[in-house]
């Protein structure tokens, strides 16, 4: 579980749900997910900003079943001041592999 | 992954949320489900959002910019007042820590993330419930404020009512009545009247109907129209039970009824006589002797029986001056301490017996009926008449309202009660409703009444039933003149009383002459008359009475026959 980068399962749920919003859906979390993790960075030496945004960050990746993503994020809300430089670094990279992926699903969507 | 739980109902559902991802996936789930989606992506805005729009519901995200999640929800909590908006913070929180501040936050229940379509859709129901039931009971409660107001004002207003009725007669304007009674009481069934006869006797009734509340109230009207109507035009206590009686039994139901003491006190005749149908003793308090003679219940209450089969016997007992009648209600003899122990007759003669001011008696018997109970009681009623002398003759004026342009001034007539008449009649109050269409008379309605009843009783007791006046002597004898009364009179079946009435004009005004006959033995009138007047004595007082109170007196026919004048100047 802890590799899962995208969870299929979770994401046919939530195209059942959203039916026709679903591509909306996952472009907004794309969207917002770059705005989080643009702000990450911006709040390197804020260990209070981190924590709030990496809390934020762990619930909209856990609900579309970015399953890594949320995990890195729930550490990085637990982490100590020493451990945070490397979370966010692993976070970054996560992140470029999630949206890739989603990418991927979102022309899986448009194509049929 | 069904997500169409049945709806009870569209709510307006409030979804404050910062993350865009989560607040879209949100509201199309809530949305999907049948309910109108509000948004906020801060605690401030929802707070605004919430004031504006009065959602039903609330999801709250707990961590957010601006104004975080617990915050917006102790403004929100707030701004709903007693109803209920149901509140779920959306959490991916686990530290039970952070939990119970999102209850102490107002909190009603909590979603975790990531969502689960089914499990929002069984909490949106359950809250929606929640909320309906508390809505209900909110209702329900307003209703019963409003009953409760709405039924203390109708209680407020038949009292005022009531007070009025109750206490039209002399019950707070004699000075020699002194009464308890609850605020409350008449909502306990109980009443209490007074009113003076024409002839300046009074008449008490202390009443207590079954029941309790309004039903036990409305009784108290017609008895107390019946009463004082009746004690107004000069009828005497049998006349007005039996009455009573019958309009109780005709108007209410089967099971209500009123016990009752209704009592005459006559300073005139030094007599108190009583009927108690169902109520507590009272009693005759002798002041000289310190005796008290109970005042039982021999009857069964107003209202139970028929015409045919009511009793209208009354008792009479010799009262001097300063003498007191006590009544009571049943509230003070069965007011019980905490092991349901009656307070009963056996303490009341103790407190009777403790009492040392006679004036503090009703203070005496409060506080043992609080010490015994260990509080007090608002349903109890106490009246305590003395006898006092020289109450004035009442003219009747106020019942009348007539110009006087068409009363009679040239006429006579005559009358003969016999003994079937005499047994069950008292022709008294109609030959004063007769007397008083002569407009001059009516400044002397209560002399002219107490005259007539005077004649009258003598013509029947001393002339008809054959008694002697000199019977009522002492206590005893009182007592066994009116046993022997009652029995002559069940027994008559021969004899009359005869009234002749005559009026004539004169150049003044006018003159009335009532001459009243017997079938009796007759007396001898000069020995009679020779004896001095004692006023103090059970007997005598009758004669001298008439003598002071009318313009001329003379007998006849070997004391058979009386005769007596009113005179009166015509009207400026």
């Amino acid at each position: 579980m802890i590799d899962v980068h995208m969870d299929p399962q979770v994401l046919a749920g939530l195209q059942e749900v959203m039916e026709g919003e679903y591509p909306r859906l996952l472009d907004t979390f794309l969207h917002d997910s770059e705005e989080r993790v643009k702000a990450l960075r911006t709040a390197r030496g804020d260990t209070q900003a981190l924590r709030q945004i990496a809390h934020s960050f762990k619930g909209s990746s856990g609900n579309l079943g970015a399953v890594r993503l949320a995990l890195l994020c729930q550490r990085l809300e637990m982490a100590s001041a020493g451990d945070i430089g490397g979370l966010v670094d692993q976070i970054d990279r996560e992140f470029a592999v999630v949206r890739a992926m989603y990418e991927g699903e979102l022309r899986r969507v448009f194509v049929g | 992954m069904s997500v169409q739980a049945p709806v009870l109902e569209a709510l307006t559902i409030l979804i404050a949320e910062d993350s865009a991802a989560d607040l879209l996936l949100l509201s199309t789930i809530v949305r999907r489900q049948g309910h109108q989606v509000l948004t906020a992506t801060n605690g401030a805005e929802a707070v605004e959002v919430f004031t504006r729009e009065r959602p039903h519901l609330v999801l709250m995200d707990a961590l957010m910019p601006v104004m975080d999640g617990f915050e917006a929800a102790r403004r929100i909590k707030q701004l709903a007042g007693e109803a209920l908006v149901p509140l779920i913070f959306l959490t991916s929180l686990r530290e039970s820590e952070a939990l119970a501040q999102c209850l102490d936050a107002g909190g009603d229940d909590f979603l975790a993330k990531p969502y689960n379509p089914v499990i929002l859709a069984a909490k949106i129901n359950a809250m929606d419930r929640l909320r309906r039931l508390q809505a209900t009971v909110l209702q329900q409660r307003d209703l019963i404020a409003k009953h409760h107001e709405y039924l203390l004002h109708e209680q407020r207003v038949a009292k005022a009512v009531f007070d009025k009725v109750a206490h039209s007669g002399c019950i707070n304007a004699a000075p020699n009545i002194r009464y308890l009674q609850s605020p409350y009481a008449l909502f306990n069934g109980d009443l209490l009247l007074a009113a003076y006869t024409p002839s300046g006797d009074m008449h008490v009734l202390l009443g207590d109907f079954t029941g309790h509340g309004l039903p036990a109230a409305v009784g108290a009207m017609p008895l107390a129209e019946v009463f004082y109507g009746m004690t107004a035009k000069g009828y005497g206590l049998a006349q007005t039970l039996r009455e009573m009686n019958a309009k109780l039994k005709r108007i209410l139901p089967a099971d209500m009824f009123c016990c009752a003491t209704l009592l005459c006190l006559s300073t005139q005749r030094r007599a108190v006589e009583v009927w108690n149908g169902g109520m507590p003793e009272g009693y005759v308090h002798e002041v000289a002797t310190g005796k008290r003679t109970p005042l039982m219940s021999r009857h069964l209450p107003l209202g139970v029986l028929s015409a045919e089969q009511f009793d209208d016997r009354t008792e009479v007992w010799p009262v001097a001056l300063g003498d007191r009648v006590f009544l009571l209600s049943d509230g003070v003899l069965d007011t019980a301490d905490a092991n349901e122990q009656l307070f009963g007759a056996e303490r009341l003669l103790q407190v009777f017996a403790a009492n040392r001011e006679p004036d503090r008696l009703f203070e005496d018997i409060e506080q043992a009926l609080a010490a015994f109970r260990g509080q007090v009681r608002d349903d109890i009623s106490m009246v305590e008449i003395t006898l006092q002398a020289g109450q004035s003759l009442r003219a009747t004026g106020p019942l009348y309202a007539d110009s006087g342009q068409s009363c009679p001034l040239d006429w006579s007539v005559s009358f003969e009660f016999r003994a079937d008449t005499l047994k069950r009649y008292d022709p008294l109050p109609y030959l004063l409703q007769l007397l008083l269409e002569i407009h001059g008379l009516r400044e002397q309605s209560g002399a002219l009444y107490s005259v007539m009843a005077e004649l009258y009783s003598n013509a029947l007791e001393h002339g008809v039933l054959g008694l002697d006046s000199r019977l009522k002597r002492d206590a005893e004898g009182f007592a066994q003149y009116y046993r022997l009364r009652n029995e002559r009179l069940t027994h008559l079946d021969t004899g009359f009383v005869r009234v002749h009435v005559q009026v004539v004009p004169t150049d003044t005004g006018g003159t009335l002459s009532l001459r009243v006959e017997d079938s009796g033995q007759g007396f001898d009138v000069e020995r009679v008359l020779a004896r001095p007047p004692d006023i103090d004595r059970l007997s005598g007082r009758g004669l001298s009475l008439v003598r002071q109170l009318s313009s001329a007196v003379g007998w006849s026919d070997g004391g058979r026959s009386v005769c007596v004048e009113f005179c009166w100047k015509a009207l400026a």
